[in-house]
């Protein structure tokens, strides 16, 4: 980002809900299928067809808002009025003036803070393929329709335009898929296009008011994200720089040639039409259904961060990422549990991280009485971390306890005094290395404690190797 | 016969459904051609029905309170298999996959469908002259029109084709045509019948209702397919109030509202015979007392903004792409131009670019908006009158059945023929016509009862006491 300037991005965020049928038909919402297998006369919007509002899509909605913070309230819905051959009425169903979602804000591991707009329901549109050289419809020569998808409960949410970079851009996806895969709305899959990302980008002097925006679509990755807003802005910088203005438009972003393009320009904007959807009531959720919903929520990616992190003096940026891999895999309780026990959280953080957290599937035969127990033998020095890692992996891949893999595994550190002798031979090895040692160069314990470890087949405990080397330095 | 009459003696096995069936069909034969009524009789499918009604009462099974009745269905409601087409080009040739709610209650109830009616394109019009498959004569003067848009399913049952029919009011789709027909026609309250199945027009409006030759037979088809249905979110979820056991309940005491605004305009003889029956509503004890509700004239120019703008999003789907006519071009859009230019007529194409003018950005709160609160004025206007009186009373149509493009011309004046009709949809409330005396030519004339929402018991018992009276 060139200096003297400043970016302002607000982001939409398309998420499909993990209903079992769709928003408006019981028709099956199902990502794969055999195309136009999943429809029928309502989400094919046939003539005389009905939308009957799909009540499992707004608790999700709602769970959503929960999560966001925003306020949950009556809402309508309108329909939004333009033609495109994937959308069988011709219109879409979605939510307008009142959204069900409204003033709400998620707060980002970076300790920013981004406002969500609003977070509304609406249906999604069919998928289309066309056949012949552009792969766009225009010049195709075919056009095949798939409606499956067409009807798909989808809840967009819309940030402020709080976001001043691409790096804050991608956070805040990042944080906003968390959550929603959280909630147990969305699985959260861009590749699969169940969540899609708009973003709006704009770029201003510090302090001046909001320059104009250009829409930015296309964005199929947080990689995409990032560099497609780092290249609109500086493509803005470059235009205002260069004595031009930045025209409001939508922009395609083509992630080969690293490059946004026009799609529309504002003068060719789509008038939608909007009005109230008369085929369908409006929605008012009641108090006992939204306290239901609220009440049926687990704690969201945040709250957790939290309460993990206080476990932890000044976290190290590992730290946090180890933090990261034990939300987005849900292993918070054995973090928890050491802690709780009074073992030592990093080493707990990192074994969760690491060792809990490379095992598919381990952790459903690991239990959190388990983990402790292993590392209640690492701490007490009978075992060493390699084989308090070794055990581990062994009760991840087979579960049970694990003094019973201690002893099949015959685990027993070595007595002090053989301890003492391989040390001293390890010494008399590396007589340079000791000399840097004693001379205060302690990077190099580490060393020493390798040269053990190959010795002991890694049977030593590494602490006390340590304690024999400060003791032979004097 | 009435479907009451016939009704029961099919189901104590002195006529039978196929009978019944045989002498509709001989009726259909003997006039469609030069009446234009049915656009698809299903003969097969009205045989099979007809049999297994009979097979039902010779094994001692009850097929319910239509048994036998052979039915007209307007052709804009959806019949599984049997071609549907809303009377318009776009949808010639298509087969609907499913049947809509109301079909499925009569067939459930002993009914048998014989066919789909003529209408105007997408109910769009008062005549069924802008039907694309050409008009249908009014069976009691050929050289008149039958009112629409459903003039179909009224000429069915005014010609003895069939005793029931059922047809579609979104401003006077039902009403004006049984006036102009001489049966009676009931506009149910918005959301008392399920839309599920009916090709829409304007949703907000839209209601499906009867025709019958008598105000008994109406009722009862009216509860045979009124009631809740999940699949019209916008049904009512109250269970459908009971009619036939109250059509004897008259009218002593009610207080009955002459409505200066739903006279208005109309022709002396129409005047005459509204004031005939007004006097008929006294003379069975009812108090009658003259009022006038202004806002009732916004109405026609409220429903010209809000019926258009809906209908120009309803008829969005029509594009060639997925079902329906399919003008072949070039490209895709060219593609929809050429369907949607070949495939509607003019009067369709008129409302939907007032539609979509009523709805687009910088006309929206002049006109669609505008609408919107005059549409609140109308429903707040009808439920102060309704404080004072139990019904209210008026013409249904300016006139009797006028003739062959005498409106046609000025699209204006066919829009004044819905003038009294219109402003119950637009509150979403409950309307009945009876015939009762004639005018000019021997022509019939029909009187409009109207009352707030689920009041229809109330105004069958009225429209039975003008049915003796008449």
């Amino acid at each position: 980002m060139k200096s003297g300037w400043e970016m302002v991005v607000g982001l939409e965020v398309h998420t499909e809900l993990r209903t079992a049928t769709k928003l408006f038909c019981s028709c099956a919402n199902e990502f794969g299928a055999a195309p136009n297998t999943h429809v029928c006369p309502v989400c094919l919007g046939l003539p005389g067809s009905l939308p009957v509002l799909n009540e499992r899509a707004v608790e999700m909605a709602m769970s959503i808002g929960f999560a966001l913070r925003c306020t949950i309230a009556p809402s309508t819905f309108h329909r939004k009025n333009y033609f495109y051959p994937d959308m069988p009425k011709n219109f879409q169903i979605s939510q307008y003036d009142l959204p069900i979602n409204s003033s709400g804000y998620l707060d980002l591991p970076d300790g920013s803070h981004v406002g969500i707009e609003r977070a509304h329901m609406e249906e999604d549109t069919g998928k289309s393929t066309h056949l012949g050289a552009s792969g766009r419809l225009h010049g195709a020569e075919r056009s095949l329709v798939d409606y499956n998808r067409a009807g798909v409960p989808l809840v967009e949410i819309v940030s402020a335009p709080d976001i001043r970079s691409a790096a804050q851009a991608r956070l805040y996806v990042a944080e906003l898929r968390r959550v929603l895969i959280a909630t147990g709305a969305s699985d959260g899959r861009m590749e699969e296009g169940s969540l899609r990302v708009d973003a709006n980008v704009s770029v201003r002097r510090p302090g001046a008011p909001f320059g104009t925006r250009c829409e930015i679509k296309n964005l199929n990755s947080l990689r995409s994200l990032q560099r497609a807003i780092d290249y609109e802005a500086d493509r803005q910088i470059e235009l205002i720089e260069d004595g031009g203005t930045v025209r409001q438009e939508t922009r395609h972003w083509d992630e080969s040639t690293g490059v946004t393009s026009t799609m529309r320009v504002k003068e060719e904007a789509e008038d939608y039409r909007y009005f109230r959807e008369p085929d369908l009531v409006d929605l008012a959720p009641d108090a006992a259904w939204r306290d239901r919903v609220a009440a049926a929520l687990p704690p969201m990616p945040g709250v957790r961060r939290t309460a993990l992190l206080q476990h932890l003096v000044d976290p190290t940026d590992a730290q946090r990422e180890a933090v990261e891999v034990v939300l987005d895999l849900d292993l918070d309780r054995y973090v928890h549990g050491a802690a709780e026990a009074g073992l030592d959280a990093a080493t707990a953080l990192a074994r969760t991280a690491n060792e809990v957290a490379g095992a598919e599937d381990g952790a459903d035969r690991l239990s959190v009485e388990a983990f402790i127990g292993t590392l209640r033998l690492e701490a007490s020095g009978q075992l060493s971390a390699t084989q308090a890692k070794t055990v581990l992996a062994d009760l991840l891949a087979e579960g049970g306890a694990p003094e019973e893999v201690v002893a099949r595994r015959g685990f027993t550190q070595l007595a002090s005094d053989a301890l003492d002798g391989i040390v001293d031979e390890v010494i008399a090895a590396n007589a340079d290395e000791w000399s840097r040692y004693r001379d205060g160069d302690d990077k190099l314990a580490q060393f020493f404690i390798g040269q053990v470890m190959a010795r002991t087949r890694g049977q030593a405990n590494g602490k006390a190797v340590v304690e024999i080397l400060r003791s032979r330095r004097g | 016969m009435s479907a009451i009459d016939l009704a029961a003696s099919v189901r104590r096995g002195e006529v039978t459904a196929t009978d019944a069936l045989a002498t509709a069909l001989r009726a259909i034969d003997a006039r469609n051609d030069e009446l234009n009524v049915f656009l698809h009789v299903d003969r097969d499918g009205a045989e099979a029905r007809a049999r297994a009604v009979d097979d039902a009462v010779a094994s001692g099974r009850d097929p319910g309170p239509l048994a036998g009745v052979p039915v007209a269905l307007k052709d804009n409601l959806c019949t599984r298999g049997v071609p549907t087409t809303a009377s318009s080009r776009i949808l010639e040739g298509w087969r609907p996959p499913y049947t809509a709610t109301v079909v499925e209650r009569l067939v459930a109830a002993g009914a048998v469908p014989v066919g789909k009616t003529n209408l105007d394109e997408f109910a769009m019009g008062s005549s069924t002259e802008t039907s694309a498959f050409g008009p249908t004569r009014n069976p009691l003067d050929p050289e008149r029109v039958p009112g629409g848009s459903s003039g179909g399913s009224a000429a069915a049952v005014a010609a003895g084709m069939a005793p029931l029919a059922l047809g579609s009011d979104t401003g006077g789709s039902i009403r004006q045509p049984a006036a102009l027909c001489g049966i009676v026609g009931v506009k149910p309250t918005y959301g008392l019948v399920s839309r599920y199945g009916l090709i829409a027009f304007a949703s907000s409006l839209d209601q499906i209702g009867p025709f019958a030759t008598s105000v008994a037979d109406a009722a009862l088809c009216l509860e045979v397919i009124a009631g809740h249905d999940p699949r019209d979110t916008t049904s009512l979820p109250e269970p459908a109030p009971a009619l036939v056991d109250h059509l004897d309940d008259g009218v002593a005491g009610r207080r009955v509202g002459l409505v200066s605004e739903l006279v208005e305009g109309a022709d002396a003889d129409v005047v005459a015979q509204v004031e005939r029956a007004a006097a008929a509503l006294e003379a069975a004890g009812a108090q009658v007392v003259r009022l006038s509700i202004p806002e009732l004239r916004l109405g026609l120019s409220a429903y010209y903004l809000i019926a258009p703008a809906e209908a120009s999003s309803n008829l969005a789907r029509y594009d060639g792409v997925r079902y329906g006519r399919r003008v072949a071009a070039d490209e895709l859009g060219a593609m929809n131009e050429a369907t949607r230019t070949l495939g509607f007529g003019d009067e369709v194409k008129r409302r939907i670019m007032l539609g979509t003018y009523a709805l687009s950005a910088g006309y929206y709160d002049a006109y669609y908006g505008q609408a919107l609160k005059v549409r609140t004025r109308m429903i707040e206007a009808f439920r102060r009158a309704y404080e004072q009186v139990d019904v209210l009373l008026g013409a249904t149509a300016p006139s009797v059945a006028f003739r062959f493009g005498e409106k046609t011309a000025n699209p204006l004046a066919m829009y004044l023929s819905d003038v009294f009709t219109i402003p119950t949809n637009l509150a979403g409330e409950a309307a009945v016509s009876v015939p009762f005396g004639t005018g000019e030519a021997g022509l019939p004339i029909g009187v409009q009862l109207l009352g707030p929402g689920r009041s229809e018991a109330r105004l069958l018992a009225a429209a039975r006491v003008l049915e003796v009276a008449s």
